[in-house]
């Protein structure tokens, strides 16, 4: 009773801070005239699409014969890509961009429930990897690792898992549960304080250093063909550890009486509520879920790079979260497909797109690749490739 | 329920929550170990606060113990309700709170005397079992501990249960003492300005801390001088505050002319270190000032300010510096300011025009994102032919002005330069709060389509926050690269860019005089960045403090240490209305509506 008295209440202030009785319809704002920043934006967006193009046709001019005028004009040391090159880059790309889809997931589902930037999540990616290092560096002490190496991945994953679920979790439970119906930003400025917070947690009790995991036995490092493609067997790993999950995740959501419960809570909380779901523990279940993806992805970088330090998190984090708003946000095969463009992206863009167009030192420009795929998705179509699931709400 | 049910009707809260009581000792128990593991003690303990009594590395345990048991005495009262009378069963709670705490330590030492974890956690070590047994047996240690723990989660209780008075005497007087020891460096180094070699000498150690001598002193100081002066201040300020608006403007710019003249006065009193600091300080309020325009005043969260502090160094330092690899026009520094505010304005614009439709949580990201392009693309070798890439561009010559040069090596030039781009920076923001522009600003923070609806051009006007916010933050740029003389992409990391929203946050979003009082306390005693602060000993734990700080203030105090009023009022909307609502306060208007 008292929380509906409220509620009328609230709606009473908006009115009376609108003072006349003035529309407030999202959907038809008042202005329909052009403004300046409008054509600016287009010019930007037309130079994002005249860029890529031109890239594209010097790179294709380069292919054809690396000597062709255009190619030496716009990069006199053009020497073109060969196949093998673009399939190695393409490989390691998607491998990357698997595991930023596992990540992409834990943002995805955590705005499609709440509405808010968890961005601490890529700091649970980086505990997760983190207490995958510790674990397999003891394992390695016991000369376990070597010896029965799928059981003590298989250990080390599991351990990894809980520990990272367990750090969304008390996350959820302390940062953002209080914040519940607090203005937009405060929540998103919350989890940068949990993020930095977790990063230098890391720091003072683990030490500022890099930290490696054990070397992988050769069985799995080789190389192998598979349809045309040399792929190191580290990578088909990931590639399969990522499906499999994919497909765990899918099953969760859309088979099961959790996953129809949160997607019923993404859709609107309160009739949610009022069918009969425990809307906190949905929440809890959602964070959850978020941190297990993201354990797994934190052994996945264990296992591609083997090194692992306190900001691990931080930039894979924000690709992760690139990848789900270039999928579509809140909808999860989305991100997956996003986080699989986005490396992709940005493995091959700076050789294909930078490259050809006479740009130095392509492969430090990586980064900026995968920021700038975000500014031009959102440029181009905020709602993102696949279309946003979010509630009404939301999509403010 | 109707809102006459709500009426007062005297009920006292409720007893002792012990079930609260047990879940504070457990968080009490696991704060102490936490803190135990991250180093704190060790780091700390060559710092003291009293000399050979109290150091700091035990005060980073001591205070949880007393924290704990006070905030789990303290309780809400409910509107309609009167506090309960407290008893001896709370100062019970307090001790079982205190023993809690302690008892985490003390299985703590019991775990490192018989595991070795030191491969995963660096301080598991037997440096810390000897801090933590006070050099003793492992049973004395752990008594003492039990001991200290009880004594301490008791006097935290009895906060609660002591007249008001004298709890805010003790308050005070804990205060101050620990604020004259932590600004030890800065108070040597005023006191020597004015020849007082012999008071430093009676009140601090020789290498760092208080003397017993000097800290009783301090005490007894923080005691009787608000008893001689409380009252007196208070009447004084009613006085002011009745004197006619004509005459209270007046006081009012007495005041401030007074506090600037003294701002003048001051570094000429000051040795190189305390002035070094205050430069830094003055820098991150520049800064701090730039993002309040931005977050604070127009709510446009922007995570790449440090974009444009970058520009702002990298530009001066093109223009002025012989060294630069590129362009190199050599232009005196205030000529060269000029081009960089021109120059950060259109990167301002640049980068707010195509972010300024996003959503406000998509425009933090993206603002992140560019902030990080533009740090990569200064550090690539792709433009190191104009910035340098990693070795940056060196050389940079100080700031020429008609009486000497202003450079990194005289800090007190520094600090001057300083103040005087806060004051214009302090006096821009201060106009722009009240113009038309802050309040069409204030109008987009509350609601963006009511603002639209009532007239405002929500774009050109959030753009303008970007172009304003950038334009500070190139100052800051522009006297950073003087006063180092040499600029490096490393100076601009996303870090930069949270400390400076903490600091505006920690000071109180949209408040020039919190921001101000933020950029002191937290940049003054931590430190920023790369610079050090008053506790240089905390530098490998300032971002850990930054981040919970962050945390802390966003759940219990969003508007900040110095609150907007307008700012709280947004914040706490319906606890207001909700007290409104009980004590009856609504207009009938909206009873109406309600029934």
């Amino acid at each position: 009773m008292l929380v509906l008295h409220l509620g009328g209440l609230r709606c009473k202030s908006t009115t009376v801070i609108l003072g006349t009785a003035v529309a407030t319809r999202r959907d038809a704002k008042p202005t329909s005239r052009v403004l300046w920043v409008d054509r600016f934006l287009t010019v930007i967006r037309i130079a994002f699409v005249v860029v890529i193009a031109f890239g594209l046709l010097a790179f294709i001019a380069q292919q054809i014969d690396p000597q062709n005028p255009l190619a030496r004009w716009l990069n006199p040391d053009a020497t073109g890509l060969t196949a093998p090159q673009f399939k190695g880059l393409l490989v390691t790309g998607l491998a990357q961009g698997a595991m930023y889809g596992l990540i992409a997931l834990g943002y995805s589902m955590v705005y499609g429930v709440l509405g808010f930037i968890n961005f601490a999540h890529g700091e649970v990616f980086m505990v997760g990897a983190m207490s995958g290092m510790i674990t397999s560096n003891k394992l390695a002490d016991a000369g376990l690792w070597e010896d029965a190496f799928l059981f003590c991945l298989a250990f080390v994953v599991i351990t990894s898992i809980l520990i990272s679920t367990a750090v969304a979790v008390i996350m959820e439970r302390i940062a953002y549960r209080p914040l519940r119906g607090a203005p937009r930003l405060i929540p998103l400025i919350t989890s940068i304080g949990v993020s930095f917070f977790l990063q230098n947690v890391s720091v003072v009790l683990l030490g500022p250093g890099a930290k490696s995991y054990p070397s992988l036995p050769t069985w799995l490092s080789q190389k192998r063909s598979l349809l045309g493609f040399e792929i190191e067997g580290t990578k088909l790993v990931v590639l399969l550890t990522a499906a499999v999950s994919m497909a765990g995740l899918w099953f969760l959501v859309e088979r099961t009486k959790t996953g129809k419960a949160m997607r019923a809570v993404a859709e609107d909380k309160e009739i949610a509520a009022l069918m009969g779901i425990d809307v906190n523990r949905t929440i809890v279940t959602t964070f959850a879920v978020g941190g297990a993806m993201a354990g797994v992805a934190g052994i996945l970088w264990g296992i591609l790079f083997r090194s692992v330090i306190h900001t691990t998190g931080f930039l894979p984090g924000i690709k992760a979260f690139s990848a789900a708003v270039v999928g579509g946000i809140g909808n999860l095969g989305g991100a997956m497909a996003g986080g699989l463009s986005l490396g992709a992206a940005e493995a091959t863009a700076p050789l294909v797109l930078l490259e050809p167009l006479g740009v130095d030192g392509v492969s430090q420009l990586r980064d900026a690749v995968a920021f700038a795929v975000l500014i031009f998705v959102l440029l181009v179509r905020p709602s993102g490739l696949f279309g946003e699931r979010l509630s009404e709400d939301d999509r403010a | 329920m109707t809102a006459t049910s709500a009426n007062p009707s005297m009920v006292e809260t409720p007893g002792v929550a012990w079930r609260k009581q047990i879940r504070f000792a457990l968080i009490g128990a696991l704060s102490s170990v936490f803190i135990a593991l991250a180093g704190m003690p060790v780091g700390l303990d060559g710092r003291s606060i009293i000399q050979p009594v109290l150091s700091m590395g035990f005060l980073s345990l001591l205070w949880v113990p007393f924290v704990m048991a006070t905030l789990a005495g303290s309780e809400v009262v409910l509107e309609g309700m009167t506090a309960r009378t407290r008893d001896s069963r709370d100062l019970l709670a307090g001790g079982i709170i205190g023993l809690g705490s302690a008892g985490g330590l003390v299985l703590l030492m019991v775990l490192i005397q018989n595991f070795n974890l030191r491969d995963p956690l660096v301080n598991w070590s037997p440096q810390l079992l000897n801090l933590l047994s006070f050099n003793r047996s492992l049973g004395v240690g752990a008594l003492l501990w039990l001991l200290l723990g009880l004594i301490l989660g008791v006097l935290g209780a009895a906060m609660h249960v002591l007249p008001k008075k004298l709890c805010s005497r003790i308050r005070t007087v804990v205060l101050s003492v620990l604020a004259v020891s932590v600004l030890e460096t800065f108070l040597t180094d005023l006191l020597e300005g004015f020849g007082l070699e012999a008071l430093t000498d009676f009140v601090y150690y020789k290498r760092g801390g208080l003397e017993v001598g000097g800290a009783l002193l301090v005490a007894a100081l923080a005691l009787i001088i608000p008893l001689l002066v409380g009252t007196r201040i208070k009447d004084v300020k009613e006085q002011v505050v009745g004197l006619p608006a004509e005459e209270r403007k007046r006081v009012n710019l007495i005041l401030l002319a007074v506090s600037a003249a003294l701002l003048l006065v001051l570094p000429f009193f000051l040795g190189k270190i305390a002035n070094e600091l205050l430069a830094n300080v003055g820098l991150f309020v520049l800064l701090a000032l730039g993002l309040n325009v931005v977050v604070g005043l127009a709510g446009i969260l922007d995570l790449g300010y440090v974009a444009f502090f970058a520009v702002g160094g990298y530009t001066t330092a093109v223009l002025t510096s012989p060294n630069s690899p590129g362009f190199s026009p050599e232009l005196p520094w205030p000529i060269a300011l000029i081009v960089v505010v021109v120059i950060t304005g259109i990167v301002g614009l640049f980068i707010g025009a195509p972010v300024i439709r996003m959503r406000g949580d998509y425009l933090a990201i993206v603002t992140l994102g560019f902030g990080e392009i533009i740090r990569l693309l200064f550090l690539s070798d792709w433009l190191s032919g104009w910035f340098g890439g990693a070795q940056g561009i060196t050389n940079i010559p100080g700031v020429e002005v008609g009486i000497g040069t202003v450079k990194g090596t005289d800090p007190r030039s520094v600090f001057l330069l300083v103040l005087v781009f806060c004051a214009i920076a302090i006096y821009v923001s201060w106009r722009l709060e009240n113009s038309r522009l802050g309040r069409a600003w204030m109008a987009i923070r509350e609601d963006e389509d009511v603002a639209e609806a009532m007239g405002v051009n929500t774009t050109n006007t959030k753009l303008m926050a970007f172009v304003v916010g950038a334009v500070l933050a190139s100052f800051s740029g522009a006297i950073f690269s003087a006063k180092v003389g040499s600029i490096f992409p490393t100076s601009f990391l996303m870090l930069v860019s949270i400390i400076i929203l903490v600091v505006v946050i920690v000071g109180g979003m949209g408040n020039i005089a919190g921001v101000i009082v933020g950029a002191l306390v937290l940049i003054g005693v931590l430190g920023g960045p790369k610079q050090p602060g008053l506790l240089q000993e905390f530098s490998q734990f300032k971002l850990l403090i930054y981040g919970a700080l962050l945390v802390w203030m966003m759940l219990k105090r969003p508007e900040g240490l110095v609150p907007n009023v307008r700012r709280t009022r947004e914040l706490h909307q319906e606890e207001f209305l909700q007290d409104a609502w009980l004590k009856g306060e609504i207009d009938t208007d909206d009873q109406e509506d309600l029934q």
